[in-house]
């Protein structure tokens, strides 16, 4: 039964060792659980990867590798689609050169998110074809064919995974490709590269010709499969959802698609034909069976309570028995909670014995929220801190006004913040403001990764570093402070204090690495001492 | 169902060697030439918080995860962490529990996840020289010694509490 070739891997180490195998020339990308695995294994395998600032820059990146020839990767969660979805929208139009396969991993059930956004709607919005493993094995193998389908088209992929796709270990068996990936050469091609309007005009007529030609190739390809069973009940099924419902009923029928979108919905006509009864089984929204039944496809879709949270089996067994009473809660677990001797605790500390109404941010310190520190009033997305105070300073009536506080990252000050801080400059509040950046070192909350913060790359290799103080005076703010928030300071409070007293805007950098890593970050800084020293 | 699938669900709290010991388990499962599959949730629950991880091996196996009321065998790291966990193991299901180590007989205490899966290994169908094997490539050299102990000390070990 043992077989030598195979490997048990989680699907974003499986998506690292495809891109590794297919000769993906570049892979950018923003840290966000659950894809962050991916590039940190590409460059551990040798590829050529890298941290950007944020999805969209990362995503910008890989354009410009495409462009020239090269194959290329953008790696993403969810969410930082959104802040990609600019490029997203028009790189459909230009199309690439090489191949561009954009990663991105949905969190149904929000194991570590804001909100459990369905990125499929984003195929369709974007007009991108979107491809969707099952497991490590088809991550592997779909990874390789959407390179196919990249080059063939010229267009970007979707490779849409969600958390138990992407943190699943499951058995892969590594089939690399035989042939070499185009050598990278740039080849001018104006009109189809600068989206003008009159250029942009004729690329949309083009991309919606691609579109329809992959539709009808979609019918055939193999990237959809019917498992055969009996014909009473026909389940239609993409992603994790087609093992939860394998499992749940051994005896149907299934069509199981990879590539949804553009769907091959004569394909999906023949199938639901074939069978008596024909439910869709997937996970979040109802995207599968509000497109078949927009065609006049009889399929039933899932009852509404089943859009929240993830599936698993017995959630899909009570779909097919159409079972909607209230689901069994297993008792709560101990929820995360900032560690012993974080730096962020003395900061929040502060915080709420201020009073001050904190509009925070996405990282580890959102965990400022829970008690004891109860020390956080917002977080809606990334750099929302900066945006979301401002717009309390200007409005709220000044006694509470001059209590609101930015808190933010490090990481994430990088990701979004610098524009918000830029917008506090350009339009001060008649109270002032003051922003805390929780300066860690490190994106810790995903594991610990390098930003342009650090003066790291992504393989942690010394390279220039964004110094957030200098940033700030660049920028136009005149007060800036840099204080070490370590346990029993009373120096965080004091310059806190003053800062909310001084009604004018004033950046704080709490600056002491984060505790987990902290041994770690030296032994960088020395291995890069050492370096240095060899060079010179 | 497949009845031919072993499921086992591993639960305690964020730095306990959870995923390490559904690592080694995992493993230990492919060598011994089963089909494989673990599944577990990341991010938040590294800080500190409960953490629990699947792991189903058998001739085939589909979903990832263990269906609530069907995992054969609950091992948990921490006491607290049972009643949380409880509702994952199916009737007659076997429950092993920290109590059943005597730490104190542990060269280290953070081998405390491997002791567990030596209990846990009395009642697999996987050979020994496969944990062995699972146990070498998944922990660092200068701790080996203390694991290949600490997981013997719960292979050899009799009491187990069933559900």
């Amino acid at each position: 039964m043992s077989e030598s070739n195979r490997l048990l891997l989680s699907g974003d180490e499986a998506v690292a060792l495809a891109a590794f195998h297919a000769g993906v020339a570049l892979g950018a990308g923003y840290p966000g659980t659950p894809s962050t695995e991916i590039l940190e294994e590409f460059a551990h395998l040798g590829g050529h990867a890298q941290w950007s600032p944020n999805e969209k820059v990362a995503l910008e990146v890989a354009i410009g590798a495409a462009y020239g020839g090269a194959r290329a990767i953008a790696t993403m969660k969810h969410v930082g689609l959104n802040v990609a979805s600019d490029p997203l929208f028009t790189v459909t139009y230009t199309g690439v050169t090489g191949a561009l396969i954009i990663v991105s991993a949905d969190d149904p059930g929000l194991a570590s998110s804001q909100n459990e956004q369905d990125n499929r709607h984003y195929a369709v919005a974007a007009a991108i074809p979107m491809v969707e493993p099952s497991d490590s094995q088809e991550t592997y193998d779909f990874f390789l064919a959407a390179v196919e389908l990249s080059e063939r088209w010229r267009l970007p992929v979707l490779f849409r995974m969600t958390t138990r796709v992407c943190h699943s270990k499951t058995l892969v068996a590594p089939r690399p490709p035989a042939s070499p990936p185009p050598a990278p050469h740039y080849v001018r091609d104006v009109r189809g590269r600068v989206m003008i309007p009159a250029y942009a005009k004729p690329a949309h007529h083009q991309l919606r010709k691609k579109l329809a030609e992959i539709a009808a190739w979609n019918e055939t390809s193999s990237f959809n499969q019917v498992v055969e069973g009996n014909g009473e009940l026909g389940l239609i099924t993409s992603g994790i959802a087609f093992m939860h419902a394998r499992e749940a009923a051994p005896e149907a029928r299934v069509l199981k698609l990879g590539l949804t979108y553009p769907l091959p919905f004569e394909k999906i006509t023949r199938f639901v034909q074939s069978v008596e009864r024909c439910v869709v089984i997937e996970e979040g929204d109802p995207y599968l069976a509000e497109a078949i039944q927009a065609r006049g496809i009889r399929v039933t879709g899932k009852p509404e309570m089943f859009r929240f949270g993830e599936l698993n089996v017995n959630r899909v067994r009570r779909i097919l028995a159409n079972d909607t009473s209230p689901e069994p809660q297993p008792k709560p677990g101990k929820p995360p909670m900032l560690c012993e001797g974080c730096s962020h605790r003395v900061v929040f500390d502060v915080l709420r014995k201020l009073d001050c109404i904190v509009t925070g941010d996405i990282g580890c310190y959102t965990l400022g929220v829970l008690p004891p520190f109860s020390a956080m009033d917002t977080c809606v997305c990334m750099g929302a801190s900066l945006g979301v105070g401002l717009g309390l300073r200007h409005t709220l009536p000044p006694e509470q006004a001059r209590r609101v506080v930015s808190v933010i990252g490090d990481s994430t000050f990088v990701h979004s913040g610098i524009t918000g801080l830029v917008d506090m400059v350009y339009n001060p509040p008649p109270t002032g403001h003051v922003v805390i950046i929780l300066d860690n070192s490190t994106t810790a909350m995903t594991g610990h990764q390098e930003h342009p913060g650090t003066g790291r790359s992504l393989e942690h290799e010394p390279t220039n570093r964004l110094v957030f103080e200098d940033l700030a005076r660049a920028i136009g703010v005149k007060r800036v402070h840099v204080v070490d928030p370590r346990p029993f300071s009373p120096e965080v409070e004091k310059v806190i204090k003053e800062s909310l007293d001084s009604g004018e805007l004033t950046l704080i950098v709490a600056r002491r690495p984060c505790i987990l890593i902290a041994k770690q970050i030296r032994e960088y800084e020395k291995c890069a001492t050492v370096c240095e020293a060899n060079e010179q | 169902m497949s009845n031919s699938v072993t499921n086992v669900v591993i639960g305690g709290l964020g730095g306990q060697g959870v995923l390490k010991a559904s690592d080694i388990l995992a493993d230990a499962a492919v060598r011994a030439g089963y089909d494989v599959k673990k599944s577990e949730l990341h991010g938040m629950s590294q800080r500190g918080g409960s953490v629990s991880s699947d792991v189903r091996f058998g001739a085939q196996v589909l979903s990832p995860m263990v269906p609530a009321g069907e995992a054969d065998f609950l091992l948990i790291l921490a006491s607290d962490q049972v009643e949380p966990n409880r509702h994952c193991l199916r009737e007659g299901g076997t429950l092993i529990v920290p109590e059943q180590v005597d730490v104190n007989r542990l060269a280290n205490r953070k081998s405390l996840n491997v002791a567990l899966l030596g209990i846990l290994s009395r009642h697999l169908p996987i050979a020994e020289e496969h944990w062995q094997a699972a146990l070498r490539a998944h922990l660092p050299e200068k701790v080996i010694e203390d694991n290949q102990r600490a997981f013997m000390m719960g292979r050899q070990k009799q009491p187990e509490t069933k559900n």
